[in-house]
């Protein structure tokens, strides 16, 4: 056998329900494949360490770490970020409890944060506080100390299952 | 004109509701742009070779292997950068005494911290420029080190710059009273030290840049991830030696902030030197790692305080020694002894006492510089303050609001000058102390505690009441000679189809910067919030300012837009009064209609009223002002901040066999004044709680004797994460500040000010009945039960 | 950081797998989930290594019961770990062992040959298949299968005794008896965080095999403690006698001091409570 390893790898895969084929360094991960070849600059590398949860993505149908997985494996991949389901219209309803309770400052942890949450909205009956809490532990948000992360997804969970929605926070007066 | 904000029925109400944020949408699809999303043509990436040493001579730095690596364009020494980039000294001229070396972009001849740049890699991608570094041979002479601040001073510690002639950068003492006779006479001392753990602000966007030079034009352009892009042009032009109209900053989307991305960088600074030497677009993005070890650090101080009391619990006097280490530069230009000096400044705030002493002695040592990091000085004072008023309640058998009741400021004392020379015009310890005893049910509580502690269960209620600085006029950086303004300017215009756009001095870093302006500006005009655009972040296109830090956006920047809309507003009547021929006084401007002011009937379309101005000016009046664009500046000026008060309690349980803490709930309530959008005020609080928190419990950077950074990285660098962090509930009392129309001062900073403090007595107060105490921070398991006792110290 | 230029092969066969190991220099990585590995690239703590992607090999997948003994796959990741009806029903320790693995986006990739090959010492894994005596299946060219005892596969700080030509291919674990118990705790400050300190328990329910982690090189066997249970001591005997059983290093996340007290407490809580609810 000669050499069988090589620095660039050619790969075909489906991102955003587009078809897409590249040659990639066989070092390049998924996040700066995402941003610096194909332009979708919406996930983010954050640690490149695979802790802080912002590079956050859907490949194959589960989240995974956009850092920690190598372009090169995803030959005939099937990847999701935060710009094909927002296109597709999968969570707007997540994203508009995200607005409406200000469940985001500076956005950049955002994207990984939805996806995230994301995997949450299918469950058969709306996850406890703490189940969510625990559910985006791996995804750090500096901003907004995760208060209200978690009622924009409680709100979301709650109203997919035919729950009541608890109401934004008003202060006490 | 002027606007009753006080009346919830008024027109235009936006002021005081919790509108959404207009930039929310595009930061939920991922349609931010970062300064890393910004591409250019030509761009290269800059990547640093850093100190492995905390302190060494660089002896050689052979970049021949560098540059035969595929991708490497060129290689920068410090001396190279030196060439086209001036050094600079952060000191200011009102903190006497404060001295700094000279610091380069790229060290020149010696390292002085594990970190600091020494050599620079340009390549066509990041990860070629990584290649590059790792190329480089370079030889460095390891000098001993000076990392323990507690021995910084002695004869036999090495100099870090033997040319300042000792490693004390700043000191000062702020006496005020007969302080030894008051502890010599007083009923009951009590004393501790504590210790607050040197922590980073752990953006998760990296600190940014992309500078593009064009030699055609002089022209330095540079996108920039930064509180400040207007202090940023002066450091820019004054370094690179361009006129300041030659520099450009813009700044997009910001990825967090707090503090840490309102400094000079040594790499940033490089990153624009080389732009102006290669004429070409050059990014750095900093990588976690190096953020870790280059971003400025904060709070490294270690804290004698003595309280004295009398038999009824008045606080008589305080007593404070406060010691820290800033690493081997005060950072430029804001400089690093502010810390130290709001440590003196803020000790004792919230109290009616007035004999007092605290020093601050300010060391350099060879680790990451600090600098003002998110409620500077804030967490060290209110921690120290509120453990010794928690003490002196033990010693005397007091509750530990019943010492607060009897010793904060009285609501109807202001205004009140402290013992610390700080003059209040107006706070609400008192009302906002009820008001927190009304949330948390205080009864309840203890009930609850007391029925836990039947089973063993340990828990703790703390309590920390806090004054917060914000609002600072020119008494903070431009009297001391730093060219950061502490005034802001909003200019709002009206187009033609009668929307309106607003350009400010603040920036955005997430807080709300935008949405707060969008509400004051379309309560200010008269028109929808949909109809704003708000225009931050471009030296080119906005009013000169000082950007967002120290709590300030909303207080200066705030009324600098309310009076630009209302501005407009005028001009906008004079002129429809004319096309009505109605007297502006019986004209208004309300969701976007000029209306009749006493019926308020609509009577035109803005839209109309700008088709009008803009196309068919021929149809008014010769002579007829017609300007749909209005400029105001505000800058505070009675007092020289605007302090806010507040209290936070927190409800925390902890494991006495494994030392763990878990939160069970926090509260807060605080005083911004004039609450512009209870949502947004809502969350910089609870965001500040929990950054609080993480200096309380989890976050300090570890060194070895050697200056070794040991936990730069997100593993072992503990922040917090949403597992373990408690519901929070907000409370507010108001009183807007006199010297605004608006009334705002900050609130940006208040929960991180507090929250460790309450963490800490919290702590304490479940650990009382085991005769333990903790003062040093962060409250890791293992200190808890050394504590204890449990495992020995 | 970004990595340092790597090469790359994707296997398409367990034989090709072993031929590229077999015919390697020994330096060779082998990419399964790729969390830790992938990681350690981007930390260039790793230079310029070739990587071998083993995550199309489908005879490496899939849990299965034979006789006594359930095998699960190398390429088993740690959801399907929390998945699995059989892992639930016969090595009820797996099951809780894989929701305190790192979080939901890490589950989703890791692997079980990964975090047992890895041998990180405060790796949850590792300690339970010692625990459970459970034996490690490798596979090389020369050599064809060899089953080694977990015990005696870890041998040290991400040091373990597969051999460079070997690929560690599926892990071989005695099912849950009558009358023995399984259970794994830890301390974590942040959920998903590795452990201060954990203890994977597993066998009789009298007597079951102590093993722990975070606390050494590798997983720790706690013999003497058993040896006190075996013999009919007491809880709290055990816990003594636990002294010469951990000798853990100082670091920035303890003082041995700390963690040899927490392990203690760890040994406390779990049999208190095991011999109250948990026996199977």
């Amino acid at each position: 056998m000669t050499a069988p390893f090589s620095q660039s790898v050619e790969i075909s895969l489906k991102v955003n329900g587009e078809r897409v084929r590249r040659m990639v360094d066989a070092r390049r991960h998924l996040i700066d494949f995402l941003r610096l070849d194909l332009g979708l600059t919406g996930s983010h590398a954050g640690c490149e360490q695979g802790v802080c949860g912002a590079c956050t993505v859907r490949v194959d149908g589960t989240i995974v770490r956009g850092c920690l997985t190598l372009a090169a494996q995803l030959d005939g991949a099937d990847v999701w970020t935060v710009e094909g389901v927002t296109e597709t219209g999968e969570i707007a309803d997540l994203q508009d409890e995200f607005v409406a309770r200000n469940a985001l400052q500076c956005g950049y942890c955002t994207p990984g944060m939805l996806l995230t949450a994301a995997e949450l909205l299918n469950a058969d009956a709306a996850p406890a506080r703490a189940h969510i809490r625990e559910h985006i532990s791996g995804n750090y948000c500096r901003c907004t100390g995760y208060e209200a992360i978690v009622d924009a997804i409680e709100a979301t969970t709650a109203r997919r299952c035919g729950m009541p929605v608890p109401a934004l926070k008003e202060a006490a007066e | 004109m002027t606007i009753a904000l006080g009346n919830p029925d008024r027109p235009n109400s936006y002021i005081g509701r919790s509108v959404p944020r207009p930039n929310a949408g595009k930061l939920v699809a991922g349609a931010g742009r970062y300064v890393d999303d910004v591409v250019l043509p030509r761009m290269v990436h800059v990547a640093f070779l850093r100190s492995p040493h905390a302190r060494a001579r660089i002896e050689a730095i052979d970049v021949t292997a560098a540059l035969e690596v595929p991708g490497v364009i060129r290689v920068f020494t410090g001396a190279d950068i030196a060439e086209a980039c001036t050094p600079w000294v952060a000191v200011l001229a009102h903190l006497k005494g404060l001295k700094s070396a000279p610091q380069h972009a790229v060290a020149v001849d010696h390292a002085t911290w594990v970190g600091e740049p020494v050599a620079a890699v340009v390549a066509d991608s990041r990860a070629a420029a990584e290649d590059g570094l790792a190329a480089i041979e370079a030889s460095f002479d390891p000098l001993p080190v000076v990392v323990d601040m507690r021995s910084a001073l002695d004869a036999g510690t090495p100099l870090i710059h033997p040319e300042l002639g000792d490693n004390l950068t700043f000191q000062r003492l702020h006496e005020k009273g007969e302080i030894d006779a008051v502890f010599a006479s007083a009923h009951k001392v009590v004393e501790a030290r504590f210790k607050t753990g040197r922590h980073t602000g752990v953006c998760l966007e990296p600190r940014s840049i992309l500078a593009d030079y064009s030699r055609s034009e002089g022209q330095l352009t540079v996108y920039h991830s930064t509180q400040a892009p207007h202090m940023m042009q002066t450091v820019f032009a004054k370094h690179l030696d361009l006129p300041e109209a030659k520099v450009r900053v813009i700044c997009g989307d910001v990825g967090g902030s707090y503090g840490i991305k309102v400094h000079v960088y040594p790499d940033e600074v490089a990153t624009a030197a080389i732009a102006k030497i290669m004429g070409r677009p050059v990014k750095f993005v900093a990588d976690r790692l190096e953020s870790f070890a280059s971003d400025i650090h904060a709070r490294d101080h270690e804290i004698d305080g003595r309280i004295a009391v009398d038999e009824t619990g008045r606080i008589l006097a305080l007593d404070i020694d406060d010691l820290t280490g800033i690493g081997p530069y005060s950072v430029y230009p804001r400089t690093s002894a502010i810390e130290g000096n709001q440590v003196v400044n803020l000790c004792g705030g919230p109290y009616d006492f007035q004999t007092y002493r605290a020093r601050t002695t300010v060391v350099l040592q060879n680790k990451a510089p600090t600098c003002q990091y998110r409620a500077v000085g804030h967490p060290i004072a209110t921690a120290v303050t509120e453990g010794l008023v928690d003490m002196a309640a033990e010693a005397l058998g007091l509750d530990p609001v019943e010492i607060r009741r009897r010793n904060l400021v009285p609501d109807d004392a202001y205004p009140y000058t402290s013992a610390a020379n700080m003059r209040f015009e107006g706070l609400s310890h008192h009302a906002s102390l009820d008001k927190l005893l009304a949330m948390i049910d205080y009864d309840a509580l203890r009930a609850d505690q007391a029925e836990a502690r039947k089973r063993g269960v340990h828990r703790g209620i703390g309590f920390a009441s806090f004054i917060e600085l914000t609002n600072p006029s020119p008494f903070m950086y431009g009297i001391g000679g730093a060219r950061i303004s502490a005034q802001d300017g909003c200019t709002v215009r009206m187009d033609p189809d009668g929307s309106v756009v607003a350009m400010s001095g603040v920036t955005e870093q997430g807080q709300g910067t935008e949405g707060m302006l969008a509400q004051i500006v379309a309560e200010g005009v008269g028109v929808p919030v949909s109809k704003v655009r708000i225009i931050t972040g471009d030296t080119q296109t906005t009013p000169y300012g000082g950007g967002t830090w120290a709590s300030r956006g909303a207080g200066i920047g705030g009324e600098a837009a309310l009076q630009a809309g209302l501005a407009l507003r005028e001009n906008i009547l004079v002129i429809a009064a004319s096309m009505l021929q109605a007297s502006p006084d019986a004209l208004d401007v309300a969701d976007g209609q000029v209306v009749d002011k006493a019926t308020r009937e609509a009577r035109m379309p803005l839209e109309e009223l700008g088709r009008i101005v803009y196309f068919r000016g021929d149809t008014l009046a010769k002579g007829l002002p017609r300007e749909l664009v209005a400029t105001r500046h505000y800058i505070t000026s009675d007092y020289p901040f605007a302090f806010t008060n507040g209290v936070q309690a927190s409800y925390l349980e902890v494991d006495v066999e494994t030392g763990f803490i878990k939160l069970l709930k926090h509260w807060c309530v605080e005083d911004c004044g004039r609450v512009i959008n209870p949502m947004l005020v809502d969350e910089q609080i609870r965001g500040g709680i929990v950054q609080g928190i993480g200096g309380a419990l989890y976050e300090e950077c570890v060194y070895d004797g050697e200056g070794q950074l040991l936990n730069a990285n997100m593993a072992d660098y503990l922040v917090p994460m949403a597992a373990e962090m408690p519901d929070m509930i907000i409370g507010h009392v108001e009183t807007p500040t006199r010297e605004s129309l608006l009334g705002a001062k900050g609130a940006g900073e208040a929960g991180t000010a507090g929250a460790p403090a309450a963490i800490m007595n919290a702590i304490n107060d479940a650990l009382r009945p085991l005769n333990a105490r903790v003062t040093q921070m962060p409250f890791t398991p293992e200190r808890i039960l050394t504590a204890l006792g449990t495992i020995p110290h | 950081m970004k990595p340092s230029p790597i090469g790359y092969v994707r296997a398409t066969s367990l034989a090709h797998a072993l031929d590229l190991l077999a015919e390697g220099d020994g330096e060779e990585k082998v990419l399964a989930g790729g969390q830790s590995l992938v990681a350690s690239l981007n930390l260039r703590l790793i230079e310029s290594p070739n990587l071998i992607d083993i995550n199309g090999l489908d005879e490496l997948r899939g849990i299965g019961v034979e006789g006594d003994v359930v095998r699960i796959g190398a390429l088993t990741r740690h959801c399907e770990l929390m998945a699995s009806d059989v892992v639930a029903r016969h090595v009820p320790i797996l099951r809780e062992a894989a929701p305190l693995i790192a979080h939901a986006a890490i589950r989703t990739r890791g692997t079980i040959g990964g975090s047992i090959a890895n041998a990180d010492p405060a790796a949850e894994l590792p300690a339970c298949v010692v625990a459970l005596d459970a034996t490690i299946v490798l596979a090389s060219k020369a050599g064809g299968e060899r089953r080694v005892k977990a015990a005696e596969f870890f041998l040290g700080l991400f040091e373990t005794d597969r051999r460079d030509d070997e690929l560690l291919i599926a892990i071989e674990v005695p099912t849950i008896k009558p009358g023995e118990r399984q259970s794994i705790r830890e301390l974590v400050r942040r959920s998903g965080d590795y452990a201060l300190a954990g203890l994977a328990l597993a066998g009789p329910a009298d007597a079951p095999r102590l093993v722990f982690f975070g606390v050494g090189d590798a997983p720790v066997v706690a013999g003497n403690a058993m040896a006190v249970l075996a013999g009919g001591g007491s809880i709290d005997e055990a816990a003594l006698a636990l002294e010469g059983d951990l000798d853990p290093a100082d670091d920035i996340n303890g003082s041995a001091g700390y963690k040899k007290h927490i392990s203690r407490v760890l040994l406390k809580r779990a049999l208190s409570v095991d011999r109250q609810f948990e026996a199977a």
